[in-house]
Parts: structure tokens; C-alpha cells; sequence
């Protein structure tokens, strides 16, 4: 009796579920995705949703241990470009970084060393 | 081979052909600040000399680094980030007492990066010798061989830290030549702070260039080595120890 009671509560909620269709809210929050500067990044979107972690790696070892610092894939012009205009922030609620980070449930650990705000200096265009 | 890999092979390829096709030309090219496309070459070696004669009982140096690299003190000596620091030398029999700046001096051999578990601790082709932090485990090895005690461990969180310079718990630190200043043509922080503010005791340049300064001054007058015995042919001077 208890089983079928259940199976009836999961028919009604999936059931629920679906008569709410597209209006009802998402179980998990959507990611704030606002770019406050620059009108194109240094690679297409898809590319860069994809791959910025690998860019970010190797960009990281060229200039630490070869001193490269070209900026185009550098983390700080991440920051600059990609920070809140009202914090000055990758992190944060709604911060470019962080939501899309907990929205994929992924850590990130680049702002445990790397400073998540946007540098006064301008930063060098795509 | 994706085109990321490709690209940067080529840049490598390039890189070396230059190198080989005209060295003499290169060594007087490179004695400038070199270009963000360009990495450190082992055609330099960055030093610094300080005379101790002129240095003056101050901590401008000190002061400057910290700022320049954003660590602090939390009033624990035992424990707070060291990267520069002033030290006192009294000659017991005759009272004569010095001061003196030291930090990491830069060794050609460094044990540092002898005994790292990781390859986190590494020298760079131009001499400077650094932590990357990526890769440090935290384990302590490195501050332990140091014969100069000049490394030391982020024991809390930071935050706020000077974008060129990150800094995080759990890693190991050290005076990097302020590294992210000479790649871009400019001194470390203390000696800047030193010629301007204090008793114009340091030197920074490439060891390799006859033009520079400090190899002027070296090849004119006697230098040391602080503890020379170890034959780790150290990259700071001194001059009047």
C-alpha cells in the first residue's frame, strides 16, 4: 500500500511538472552572464565556454616559468574585462565568474592566490 | 596537433633561430626590457649588489617590497611572511656594527629547488629563482634548506593581494626580484626605494653585461658571497661586509 502511494505522489508531481512547462522557475539558478566591456572576447563564445580553462594553463606556465606575459589569454585580462561594474568583481553573486562556477558545480581556485578585482590600468583590447 | 600547440611550437622554432643567427647582436638587444613575446633567456643573469657601507639605518627597502608585494605581518615574528628583512651585524670585540638588507639571494645551485618534492621551486633561465605556487604542496622542504632563511609560508587566507603579485595560503614565498617589474624593464621595488629614499646602497642588472653598472662595479672592487662556502655562486653581492 505504502509503494503505491508513492508511485501516485511521484505520477502527481511529475505530472505537476509538467503541466508548469516553460514558465515555472528552473531548479537551479541560470548563471549571470553580463559582460560590462569590450564588444568581443579573445576567442568566440563557444570556444571560450569550452576551452578557457586550457587557455588559462597554458598561459600560466608560459609566464611563470618563461616569463611570457603576453596578456591576450592572461587571467588579469580576464578580470578586467569580464568584473561587475558595481563591485569591481569576478566573484561574488552575480559575478562572471562565480555564477557560471556554481551554476556547472565546478571550484575554482584561481582567486585563492589571484585578485578577483578589476585593475584601474587599461587593458589590452582583443 | 591542435593550433594552439602548433603556434607555439613555431613561436619556440622562431625563437631559437633567432637566438642562433646572430648571438653577439642579441646580448647587447636583450640588456633591454625584453617584450612580453619574448621568455627570460639565460643569456642574462639578474643581480644585485649592495654595498653595505651605504646602507643606512633605515627599512626603506623593507618598507617597499612589502608594499610592492603586498604581504604584511599579523605581529607573529615567528610565523608572518619574510621576504626582505634588515639584519644587524656587531663586531664583538670592537663594537662595529653594520646593517644589512637580506633576502633570497638568488644562488646558481639553489638548495631550494634541489629538495622541492614538486618542481615547484624552480630558477628561471634569467637567474631568478621562484615558487611556482600552481604546483607547491606546501610541504616546507624548500624554507628548511635555505641557508639564508629566506623563504617563508602563508600560514593565513589573504585577500587583497596586488594583481601582478598573487600570494595564497598554503604556499611558499620568497623575494622574487620582483619579477613582474624586471619583465617589464624595471628595478626590484627595494632598490628603487633604496636610490630614492634611502642611502643608495643597491645595484640591479644582468651579470652577463659588461655595460651594466653592477658589473662594472664588481670586476672594479672585492665583493661577497654570504656564506661563499657553500659555492652556490649566489646572484646578490656584497660590497664593505
Amino acid at each position: 500500500m505504502r509503494i503505491a502511494t508513492g508511485v501516485v505522489a511521484a505520477l502527481v508531481a511529475v505530472t505537476g511538472l509538467a503541466d508548469a512547462g516553460g514558465e515555472a522557475p528552473r531548479r537551479v539558478a541560470e548563471p549571470t552572464i553580463r559582460i560590462e566591456r569590450g564588444v568581443a572576447c579573445v576567442a568566440p563564445t563557444a570556444e571560450m565556454r569550452r576551452n578557457h580553462m586550457t587557455m588559462l594553463l597554458r598561459q600560466r606556465d608560459l609566464t611563470m616559468h618563461q616569463g611570457l606575459r603576453e596578456t591576450r589569454f592572461s587571467l588579469k585580462n580576464c578580470v578586467n574585462c569580464h568584473a561587475s561594474r558595481e563591485t569591481g568583481s569576478v566573484l561574488g553573486e552575480d559575478g562572471f565568474c562565480s555564477s557560471c562556477h556554481a551554476y556547472a558545480s565546478v571550484h575554482i581556485d584561481c582567486f585563492e592566490c589571484h585578485s578577483p578585482m578589476r585593475q584601474a590600468r587599461a587593458t589590452a583590447t582583443p | 596537433m591542435n593550433p594552439d600547440r602548433r603556434q607555439f611550437l613555431g613561436w619556440g622554432a622562431a625563437a631559437a633561430a633567432g637566438a642562433a643567427l646572430a648571438p653577439g647582436l642579441r646580448l647587447v638587444e636583450l640588456a633591454q626590457a625584453r617584450s612580453p613575446e619574448e621568455a627570460a633567456s639565460a643569456l642574462q643573469r639578474w643581480g644585485l649588489l649592495i654595498d653595505i657601507t651605504k646602507c643606512a639605518d633605515c627599512d626603506a627597502c623593507v618598507t617597499a617590497c612589502s608594499k610592492e608585494n603586498g604581504w604584511t605581518g599579523h605581529g607573529r615574528p615567528e610565523t608572518d611572511p619574510q621576504w626582505i628583512r634588515k639584519v644587524s651585524l656587531r663586531d664583538k670585540r670592537t663594537g662595529y656594527a653594520q646593517t644589512l638588507p637580506l633576502m633570497c639571494q638568488h644562488c646558481e645551485h639553489p638548495p631550494c629547488v634541489d629538495v622541492c618534492p614538486t618542481g615547484a621551486s624552480f630558477k628561471r633561465a634569467d637567474g631568478i629563482v621562484l615558487v611556482d605556487k600552481h604546483i607547491c604542496i606546501g610541504c616546507r622542504y624548500c624554507v628548511m634548506a635555505c641557508p639564508y632563511g629566506a623563504r617563508s609560508f602563508v600560514h593565513e587566507a589573504v585577500s587583497g593581494q596586488n594583481p601582478d603579485v598573487p600570494r595564497g595560503q598554503g604556499t611558499v614565498e620568497s623575494c622574487t626580484f620582483c619579477v613582474q617589474r624586471v619583465d617589464r624593464g624595471e628595478t626590484p621595488a627595494c632598490v628603487e626605494a633604496c636610490n630614492r629614499d634611502g642611502g643608495k646602497a643597491m645595484v640591479f642588472g644582468d651579470l652577463n653585461d659588461r655595460s651594466t653598472e653592477i658589473h662594472r662595479r664588481l670586476r672594479s672592487a672585492s665583493s661577497t658571497q654570504v656564506r661563499a662556502d657553500l659555492a652556490l655562486n649566489t646572484g646578490v653581492r656584497y660590497q664593505g661586509l
